[in-house]
């Protein structure tokens, strides 16, 4: 049975926020795929309950006459092998289909949603017991035991479709239970917990609501397994076979399939179009549940062309022999189903060769796109746009795409922010650091080992052959950001750009990291671009900074300068709760004299 | 790793026992007397004493239970009620026709899965990806006896590319037991096969927006460099799906022999159902639970082997 497969699949759409049902349904039924298969499906129902008023015959007739006869105006579908109306015995054979369904459904639900609730909700032995019961039940093949049940109950359909319910239940369960693991530790139900409200309370109230959507997709898929496998049991034999059903009449057409292939159609495809309506109502409505956020697009090729062909329009000259990078006018749009937005609005600012340059603002103020754009690192969906990138001289814009990104790891790198999630967790650190050596530097294997060796030794790292075997998930923080600044220093960049490069270290650890930065600078005597939100970092390592707010740069100049005599009333804000309780230059400096290397310890 | 293999050993033949003994008693409880359907409405009192001597219907529940249970410990599946003959010899004719089928129709899964997946997972939105994902969504839900007779209709009574029915052994034509399989491992796969592809394509798309993609893009490594550290991210997720399509599968064919009339472990749980031979239905879910249980082991392995983080605990 594929119970575990339709949980994997359903699971996907999990919604994460809460929605109001009534917008859903309003957007399910204007959404073709809701709409046309729900039509189609309430059709088969009506008809198949109003089968004593719509049948043409008795579907249980025998009219010799009818034997293997092609449709005509009397039996609008023609007749079996035996002679029975087909037309009336695919209307009789839905009533039967439909109620195992909704058996199912019961079932299902009545098991799986209550164990999954205790489960998520309790945790401890409740939960692993419940779960290894849905685990055991998964690892049967369900047919096989309606098989053994058929076999006892001379196969009763109905006793069966609720055996079947029970095999169900582990798909229900487990989407429950995920999801009220995640609701359970919402911050809105411990409060509610707090506040003395009863677990009963909190599950009706709070879970119940949440999962109501992923269940009612689970049901939807549900259905349409169900109906298909009930068909199935009826296919090979199983239930009442003279009784009209449409597993019944498509094992009839497969008796004659050679020789009248005509008695396979109207069971088979009505089977099929009822089921597939029921998977297309699940997957829009998990669809609509699901997706919160606007569908993006991607850029075409052809915007991308026509940028550049722009940037090899502009008027301005390349600037000075000194200057490592300017960027003027620099806008960055996204491009969403529907329209655009546009997230930088003209950004300008430049880092001379070897100073440090720290890019200031709160998040959201356009300062991680700004360095994005300058590397080429946004998303396919953004349009990025300036008058001029200079990078070493050169307008990078008029570049050629792949002239480009040939930049990258030589004359460019980036240092990102949170050091865990920017290693490949599949792959050693060592072959992490050695693999752009060898694929854009063209080293051999061995000289890539021993320069990797050096560039560990280099960021502070004791002992890098051992933390070379080594996966990211067995080394610190700090450690991964060391073996990531040694990666950036791999091509022996003219241009640094680090991303917020110690906000996600701990306090200790980002002093080291930040002197360790300082000194390669000075050093390799590179332009280094800091991106932060806290001028404590602008302080320590700066030479200019460049304060952003809402896409738009709000003032620029010398560390000196914009600390003494900020211009713009924002900037001092920014100064003033950043420093506020920050320690000094001098006492930090003083602590890592009285401590050597706590980095190089195991994680 | 000895530890690990160990405890996933022992586990798993606590799962086996565990189902055997469930099982024992769920068919014993569903089927409480399976006289009249194994020897006719017809019997005199005495045939049908006489069967339930031979069966041992006679005796005590748990004295039955402990016969079948020791038997089944050395590895014994006893006589069939229904043919009395050994039933391990009957599966060990039978478990080959199944497990072609299966293993034929896992392996197509694998394979166009995989390469479906890849690319729908490498260019998303674009056509493959929606082709898949509209694939997906109904053949998720369409048994595979349904799309077997579509198949039949159009390959074997049309164009007669394939015998639409009969099972021919290897040992007899290599090329005529292939041909045989074809279209059942066809229908049988063609779930699993959009189904990997959906989850390999949805795992791929979730790696491809990590963060350390643009770190590595940031190094200069090419789209093609790029696209192996994804799909390495991925495979883990395409191995599960896989293992799970194995269980999803075995349910399938049951109704697929029916189908085709392949003389497998399908056709034989359903002629021991009509009669309710009780050995038979329960030789054949140990057989199938053992099964299941050893690929779900080999599951483990291979993600531990794949896995770093699921590697050695």
């Amino acid at each position: 049975m594929s119970t575990g497969v339709i949980y994997s699949k359903a699971n996907a759409g999990r919604p994460k926020k809460k929605i109001t049902s009534r917008s859903v349904a309003r957007r399910f039924f204007t959404h073709p795929g809701g709409l046309i298969p729900t039509i189609i499906v309430l059709i088969v129902i009506v008809a198949t309950y109003c089968a004593p008023l719509i049948q043409m015959h008795d579907p249980a007739f025998i009219d010799y006459n009818l034997v293997n006869a092609m449709p005509s105006w009397q039996h609008i579908l023609g007749g079996d092998a035996i002679g029975r109306d087909i037309w009336s015995r695919l209307i009789w054979g839905g009533q039967e289909a439909f109620l195992g369904a909704l058996i199912v459904m019961v079932v299902g639900i009545g098991i799986g949603v209550p164990a999954g609730l205790f489960g998520g909700y309790f945790g401890g032995m409740t939960d692993s017991g419940l779960s290894w019961v849905s685990d055991a039940l998964m690892s049967v093949p369900g047919m096989i035991v309606l098989l053994i049940v058929a076999g006892g109950t001379n196969g009763n359909m109905l006793i069966l479709m609720a055996v079947m319910g029970v095999f169900m239940a582990p798909g229900y369960y487990r989407l429950t239970r995920a999801a009220t693991i995640v609701v359970r530790n919402e911050p809105y139900v411990d409060a509610a917990r707090v506040s003395g409200a009863s677990h009963s309370r909190i599950v009706g109230s709070h879970i119940l609501r949440v999962i109501a959507a992923p269940i009612i997709i689970q049901t939807a898929l549900t259905a349409g397994v169900a109906l298909g496998m009930q068909a199935g049991l009826q296919f090979i034999g199983i239930g009442d076979t003279l009784a009209p059903s449409w597993g019944g009449m498509m094992s009839d057409g497969m008796k004659s399939i050679l020789t009248n292939p005509w008695l396979m159609v109207p069971p088979a495809f009505v089977l099929g179009i009822v089921i597939a309506s029921f998977a297309i109502m699940g997957s829009t409505l998990g669809q609509i549940t699901g997706t919160r956020s606007e569908k993006t697009r991607r850029v075409t090729r052809a915007e991308r062309t026509a940028v550049r062909r722009l940037a090899q329009t502009t008027s301005l000259a390349a600037p000075e022999k000194d200057v490592a990078v300017r960027v003027r006018g620099l806008k960055v749009t996204y491009a969403l189903a529907k329209h655009e937005t546009e997230v930088l609005h003209g950004v300008d600012f430049e880092v001379h060769a070897g100073k440090v340059l720290g890019i200031v603002g709160e998040s959201g103020s356009g300062k991680s796109q700004s360095v994005f754009a300058l590397l080429d690192l946004l998303p396919g969906n953004a349009i990025p746009e300036a008058e001029g990138i200079w990078i070493d001289g050169v307008n990078v814009l008029t570049l050629a795409p792949a002239q480009r990104r040939a930049l990258l790891g030589r004359e460019i790198a980036y240092i990102p922010q949170e050091p865990i999630t920017n290693l490949d967790p599949m792959f050693t650190i060592g072959r992490q650091l050695t693999e752009p050596m060898r694929a854009v530097l063209k080293m051999g294997r061995r000289e890539a080992h021993d320069y990797a060796v050096q560039l560990l030794q280099r960021v502070g790292i004791n002992d890098p052959k051992r933390v070379m075997r080594l996966h990211p998930h067995e080394v610190s923080g700090g450690m991964a950001q060391r073996v990531l600044i040694a990666g950036a220093l791999s091509g022996r960049p003219k241009l640094l750009v680090a991303d917020e490069p110690t906000t996600a270290l701990d306090v200790t650890v980002q002093a080291e990291v930040l002197e360790l930065l300082r000194e390669l600078q000075a050093e390799e005597n590179m332009a280094l671009i800091i991106v932060t939100h806290n001028f404590g970092v602008v302080a320590d390592i700066c030479d200019d900074v460049t304060v952003m707010k809402d896409g738009v740069v709000i003032e620029s100049g010398t560390v000196r300068e914009i600390f003494s005599s900020p211009a713009d009333p924002y900037t001092r804000e920014l100064i003033d709760a950043s420093l506020d309780g920050a320690e000094s230059r001098m006492e930090l400096d003083a602590q890592l004299d009285a401590r050597p290397e706590l980095e190089g310890a195991p994680a | 790793m000895i530890v690990f293999v160990t405890r996933r050993v022992l586990s798993a033949i606590v799962l086996v026992l565990a189902m055997a003994i469930g099982a024992f008693f769920m068919a014993h409880a569903a089927i409480p007397d399976p006289t009249a359907t194994l020897i006719g409405k017809t019997a005199t009192p005495d045939q049908i004493a006489a069967l339930r001597e031979r069966i041992g219907l006679d005796q005590p529940l748990m004295t039955q239970f402990w016969n079948w249970f020791t038997g089944l410990l050395h590895g014994d599946f006893g006589l069939s009620w229904r043919t009395n003959t050994p039933i391990l010899t009957d599966l060990g004719i039978r478990i080959p026709v199944t497990m072609s089928v299966v293993v034929f129709g896992l392996l197509l899964c694998a394979v166009f899965g995989t390469i479906l997946g890849i690319s729908a997972g490498l260019r998303p939105g674009s056509l493959v990806d929606r082709i898949t994902k509209a694939g997906s969504v109904v053949l998720f839900a369409v048994p595979g006896y349904w799309i077997a007779v579509i198949l039949i209709i159009v390959f074997a009574v049309h164009l007669r590319w394939f015998p639409a029915l009969g099972y021919v052994r290897p040992d007899v034509s290599v090329t005529r037991w292939l041909s045989s399989i074809t279209l059942p491992a066809i229908s049988l796969a063609l779930g699993g096969i959009v189904m990997i592809a959906e989850q390999l394509r949805n795992a791929i798309v979730t790696a491809g927006s990590s963060d350390f993609v643009r770190t590595l893009r940031s190094r200069g490594l090419g789209t093609f460099r790029i696209a192996m550290h994804l799909l390495r991210n991925a495979a883990p997720a395409a191995v599960t799906v896989l293992a799970l399509m194995f269980v999803s599968l075995l349910g399938g064919v049951i109704v697929l022999e029916t189908v085709f009339n392949l003389p497998g472990l399908g056709i034989a749980t359903q002629q021991a159902s009509q009669v309710g031979d009780i050995p038979m239905l329960l030789a054949i879910t140990v057989t199938t639970v053992v099964f299941v249980v050893v690929v779900n082991f080999l599951l483990d392995l291979v993600l531990g082997w794949i896995n770093p983080k699921a590697r050695i605990r």
